[in-house]
């Protein structure tokens, strides 16, 4: 994975090769972990709700990969992809999810709630929303210092129907706090089509509302994506909040479980036809002069980082009965 | 008689009492098509539609605070939250508007609503996922409070809280939903009364007080000790509020013993109100000191399979918890 803080992006420049490269091997990681997950979770070997990023890894690649080292993160439960964006390392992700003492959390938290303060990663969120909220105060905290940083806010498009989002959206204009909230419009929240859940179809008209500037943009191609954030976190950085909508969509169901009986077969196979992974290393053959047998290794690559990660997790020690009453207060 | 799941119970519930009486509607977050993320609504929108099974868009506050609206208007809506964990966006409007109606209004304005929410942890859920939050609500006169813990009572008890002239909390033990089995028998109307705990096993020695999953456990401790000569009385306290306070008393005025189950955090948890009661009006019956077996004092349940067993109480660890109480 690129170790993103360490990033040398200038502000508003297009994507090098080489970061290019980086993240098309980020995205195959995190579709190769997710896929792993899957497995494992249909052995049985991690349990508990387990929400996959298949789909949607142009949109943690892409807005990530375009932030600058001091612009903090925060997202909701679906974080695994967002994680590994971040910069953290898939051994501790994978141990998490085992509820291994070497995970995120020392197995507290498990796949909803990842997190790295030293790669400002502040958190998957399960309670939909309710980060939103936390997001402000982040960017009020960055103000008030006088520092550059963006708070880059991730959520569903189902979260934008609740008052968390909407506070949070006023807040943000009002006191023109420097955030770039990140709509993934994957389609649906949960079984439930925007549509049939929220009043505007087109999320950003949300933002328009409170007089936010906004773009709405495909959320599959992480060129795209790259570029409209790497242009909007300047002007955030200089004109306080804008609403950024990606349109996914997510392959697999809400969870793992889940029936989907809330939507068609053939829609799914149409989405799929524009796999984020299939788009970019389409344009990274066609524009780069890069062959399959470069792409092909680093796919060979992340698939045995996901081997080992899986691996060290797996002979990792259970977290010590005593540490349950850990962390209840700090001294 | 057939055997059923709890969660089969809470269904034949709503089932019946969407076809008994019209003004009856649910509404909740992929309680439609879904069927809801437990199944609890499972085939309910295809027998009565889109516009009596509704799918809200993910706003608690809304949930709860137009299903107050509604019932105050004369409807019946029963508002599912899929985890007692969400319930929290939704304070404000069950404490400060469900709650106070009848009082700030004489009587003359009624929210006669049910609010259904899966509680309690054991399924891995982790820290949002698994809490038991009853003990928020009992403080809160206005609402009824009441909790299963057996497919019987599950359906008895919710259609009775769905003809409650109040706005009723009804929280359902998620991990028993379909580990909890029991006889259903098949009675065109079953109602089981709100604001009466059942004795669910007679005992002489000492008095077990639970609800909900740890009443579940509780009985199968009661088991084993048995066969160690410990004759358990347990009590399955069913409506946490308002409090069946007689049936309790009457208990510890035989044993002699107290001890209380839950499966919340231990400090200010719903055991603590027992034990006042118990101490304030059966003092002179007890033969020990009151006890409160409870989940620890740690924000919520740990995600780790370890920890979360060590999180949570279990047949084991009540059947320990009564020999202790019963050695005194
Ligand atoms: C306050 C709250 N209500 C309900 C849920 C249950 N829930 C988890 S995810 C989800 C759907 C969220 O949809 P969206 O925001 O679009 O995110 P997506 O799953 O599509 O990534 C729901 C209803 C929750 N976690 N928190
Ligand atoms: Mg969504």
């Amino acid at each position: 994975m690129v170790n993103r803080t360490k990033s040398k992006r200038v502000a508003g420049e297009l994507m090098d090769k080489d970061t290019m490269l980086d993240l098309y091997h980020e995205m195959v990681l995190v579709r190769r972990l997710e896929e792993a997950f899957e497995t494992l979770y249909q052995e049985g070997k991690i349990g508990g709700f387990l929400h996959l990023y298949i789909g949607q890894e142009a949109v943690g690649s892409g807005v990530i990969g375009a932030r600058q080292p001091q612009d903090r993160v925060i997202t909701a439960y679906r974080d695994h992809g967002i994680a590994i964006s971040c910069g953290i390392d898939p051994k501790s992700i994978v141990a998490e999810l085992f509820g291994k003492e070497a995970g995120t959390s020392k197995g507290r938290g498990g796949s909803m709630h990842l997190g790295n303060t030293d790669l400002n990663f502040w958190g998957g969120h399960a309670i939909v929303g309710a980060h939103m909220p936390l997001a402000t105060g982040m960017a009020m905290a960055d103000k008030y210092r006088g520092s550059d940083a963006v708070t880059i806010c991730l959520f569903g498009d189902g979260a934008t129907n609740g008052g968390y989002f909407h506070e949070a959206l006023n807040l943000s204009m009002v006191w023109d706090l420097p955030i770039l909230w990140v709509c993934e419009n994957n389609q649906y929240g949960m079984g439930t089509a925007v549509e049939r859940a929220s009043a505007v179809t087109e999320i950003r008209q949300k933002a328009e509302g409170y007089g936010m500037p906004n773009e709405r943009v495909d959320g599959m191609d992480i060129l795209k994506v790259y570029e409209a954030t790497s242009k909007n976190l300047d002007l955030v950085r200089k004109n306080g909040p804008f609403f950024l909508e990606l349109m996914t969509y997510r392959f697999r169901g809400h969870s793992i479980g889940d029936p989907e009986r809330y939507r068609e077969k053939e829609e799914i196979d149409m989405w799929r036809k524009d796999d984020p992974i299939g788009i970019f290393r389409k344009h990274l053959l066609s524009t780069n002069g890069l062959t399959d047998a470069v792409l092909d290794n680093i796919e060979a690559k992340a698939q045995s980082e996901i081997e080992e990660a899986i691996k060290f997790a797996e002979a990792s020690a259970d977290p010590s009965l005593d540490s349950l009453f850990d962390y209840v207060y700090v001294d | 008689m057939a055997e059923v799941t709890l969660i089969e119970g809470i269904r034949q519930a709503m089932d019946e009492e969407l076809a008994r009486d019209e003004r009856v509607f649910i509404v909740g977050e992929d309680v439609g098509p879904r069927g809801g993320v437990f199944r609890a609504t499972e085939g309910l929108y295809e027998k009565y539609g889109g516009s009596r099974v509704v799918d809200s868009p993910l706003a608690e506050l809304s949930i709860v605070g137009m299903g107050i609206g509604a019932a105050l208007y004369g409807l019946r809506p029963i508002c599912e939250i899929q985890f007692a964990d969400f319930i929290h966006p939704a304070f404000n409007q069950i404490v400060n508007e469900a709650a106070k109606m009848c009082y700030r209004s004489n009587g003359a304005w009624t929210v006669p609503m049910v609010i259904r929410a899966p509680y309690g942890g054991g399924i891995g859920g982790g820290l949002y996922h698994s809490q038991s939050v009853e003990a928020f609500f009992t403080h809160v006169p206005g609402l009824k409070v009441v909790v299963p813990s057996n497919p019987r009572d599950a359906k008895g008890l919710l259609k009775s809280a769905v003809r409650d002239p109040n706005p009723v909390i009804y929280f359902e033990p998620k991990k028993g939903y379909r580990l909890i089995k029991g006889e259903l028998p098949e009675e065109d109307d079953l109602l089981v009364p709100i604001g009466q705990a059942s004795i669910s096993r007679q005992g002489k020695d000492l008095s077990v007080f639970a609800y909900g999953m740890m009443h579940y456990y509780t009985l199968q401790a009661a088991e084993i000790v048995a066969e160690e000569g410990i004759d358990v009385e347990v009590v399955d306290l069913r409506t946490l509020l308002p409090i069946d306070e007689q049936t309790i008393l009457k208990s510890v005025e035989k044993t002699g013993k107290a001890l209380i189950v839950y499966e919340g955090n231990l400090t200010g948890g719903y055991g603590a109100e027992i034990s006042a009661i118990l101490a304030e009006k059966a003092f002179v019956s007890l033969d020990a000191p009151i006890r409160r077996l409870a989940g620890p004092d740690v924000p919520a349940a740990p995600f780790s399979h370890p920890l979360q067993d060590w999180f949570m109480l279990d047949v084991s660890k009540i059947a320990a918890g009564i020999r202790s109480m019963a050695e005194y």
